[in-house]
């Protein structure tokens, strides 16, 4: 279900977030670049940016996973780290673990894990780092972006490629790819913001998270728009990984 | 089917109709024939693969490989070798009679050693050094680089190595898990030959490398000489399946082919 651009507008106008702060469609994304091979000593490394946000992933393994109690004999085991930068915000970020990026590095690692194969390679590990060096909302899908070309690149077994994006609502209008100010707005019903990550084949949904008030049809609507932005963000994904010898450094 | 090998991503369809195979990286989605990694898309026979081109090393049997000494055990040595998994080397797999009490005296940690992958099992890799060019290294350097990049320095049935050495005078061992030992007579014709090396892996998907190296070795102050080299001179790479190993660009198959009178 996607609402045809009339009604949408429509919908804006009634709302008190008529117009996006830098001029965007409703259902535009930043503009993305994506590049492979950005660490050239990893098995397989990413960036991702959109706007003001970018991501690195850098994937390291499979190999050996120790202490050997969390070894399964099995599978290999996925192991996501999130963090952000100490100068990826205005205001500083303590650096080191904390309760949001610890979250965050756990919905990552489950929604990567719905798209990698690790069965061949039993007792190791595959080690997914995540750093967003610059910050201006939708960090953990720029991060899962660059994730998924990261694996791929690292030549992980992978059914499919995942792709995530942000939707969100301010006020009473729906918004793809929010930023910053928009995930702040304070007016009317206030901002909504689903991270949504999608997988490229199957089209289902690997992550769903939601901050705020949301009705259930908009909620639906609001999946729906990130579904069809996610089409957009896997042509620069796929672009990226094909075009890899030209940007992409040796060892 | 393709024409031209070319990179895919995970997910996309490769090929579609019932009759074509899914093979090593690829797998079957209702009618259509999926990526299941990322590489080269190779379809032969309605047989469909994925050939990888960057990434961690696999190990695969016959290949030989180039690891250090981890671990001891009451029967063998643990190899590591850059590799998901350690290589086990058996006391049995080496070619001489060693007492199971004096396993360091054959082999102790932090050495390395060239080995050939046996038997690839889903718990690790079994290594041999059995054959002839298998063993200790003595000596020289070991030079890291890319697996990816590995063809490329062997070159076609050898000749890059072939090239190598006969510029430097070094021996040059390639293992397909991509590191390289050098050993020569002194350490700057080590240090020329880890130069050049690292040379093809940072220019491996230029077309016409073998003339760009051929100019770096001479701006080096090296000769290269014409003449071919003796035949198994010193090549101690046994590569078989050499198929998988094709460069970016469908360029040249390079291989050295495996040299069944050694075994």
């Amino acid at each position: 279900m996607y609402l045809p651009r009339k009604a949408k507008n429509k919908m804006a106008v009634e709302g008190l977030y008529k117009k996006r702060i830098d001029g965007r469609k409703f259902d535009e994304v930043r503009p993305m670049i994506a590049k492979v091979g950005v660490v050239p000593s990893a098995d397989g490394s990413a960036s991702f940016e959109t706007g003001g946000t970018k991501a690195m992933a850098v994937v390291r393994g499979p190999r050996t996973l120790h202490p050997q109690h969390m070894q399964n004999a099995q599978k290999g085991v996925l192991r996501v780290s999130y963090g952000m930068m100490p100068f990826s915000v205005w205001d500083r970020i303590r650096p080191g673990p904390s309760r949001r990026s610890e979250e965050i590095s756990k919905v990552c690692e489950w929604a990567l894990s719905s798209v990698v194969d690790l069965s061949g390679f039993p007792n190791t590990v595959v080690d997914v780092f995540i750093q967003v060096p610059k910050a201006d909302a939708g960090t953990r899908v720029a991060g899962l972006n660059a994730a998924a070309m990261a694996l791929a690149h690292a030549g992980i077994p992978m059914k499919e490629m995942l792709t995530a994006i942000a939707v969100g609502k301010a006020d009473k209008t729906l918004l793809v790819d929010v930023d910053k100010a928009e995930e702040d707005f304070h007016d009317g019903e206030g901002a909504t913001d689903i991270p949504l990550a999608v997988t490229s084949r199957g089209k289902e949904v690997a992550l769903l998270q939601l901050d705020g008030k949301i009705s259930p049809s908009e909620l639906k609507e609001a999946i729906e728009m990130g579904k069809k932005a996610c089409d957009d963000i896997l042509k620069v994904q796929m672009e990226a990984l094909k075009n890899l010898n030209g940007g992409e450094d040796n060892e | 089917m393709m024409e031209e090998r070319q990179i895919v991503v995970p997910g996309e369809t490769i090929a579609s109709g019932n009759e074509f195979l899914p093979g090593d990286g690829a797998w079957r989605d209702g009618t259509d024939v999926v990526a299941g990694r990322h590489g080269l898309a190779d379809v032969q026979d309605k047989h469909v693969r994925v050939i990888p081109i960057s990434g961690a090393y696999y190990p695969k049997r016959g290949n030989t490989i180039i690891g250090t000494v981890v671990d001891i055990t009451f029967n063998g040595w643990l190899i590591d070798f850059g590799g998901a998994q350690n290589a086990f080397l058996g006391v049995s797999e080496v070619p001489r009679y060693i007492n199971r009490n004096e396993l360091r005296e054959f082999l102790d940690f932090g050495e390395s050693v060239v080995v050939k992958v046996w038997d690839v099992k889903s718990r690790g890799v079994d290594a041999s050094m059995k054959m002839r060019g298998y063993g200790m290294i003595e000596g020289g350097m070991i030079v890291s680089i890319s697996p990816n990049k590995v063809p490329r320095v062997i070159g076609r049935e050898g000749s890059m190595v072939k090239m190598i050495k006969s510029a430097t005078g070094c021996d040059v061992t390639v293992g397909q898990n991509g590191k390289v030992w050098v050993s020569g007579k002194d350490t700057d014709s080590e240090v020329a030959t880890k130069k050049i090396i690292d040379f093809i892996a940072e220019n491996a998907t230029i077309v016409g490398l073998t003339e760009r190296v051929e100019a770096f070795i001479k701006e080096l102050g090296l000769q290269v000489s014409s003449a071919p080299a003796k035949p198994n001179d010193g090549v101690e790479v046994v590569e078989e399946n050499t198929d998988s190993e094709e460069n970016v660009e469908g360029d040249a198959l390079s291989s050295v082919p495996s040299e069944e009178g050694k075994e």
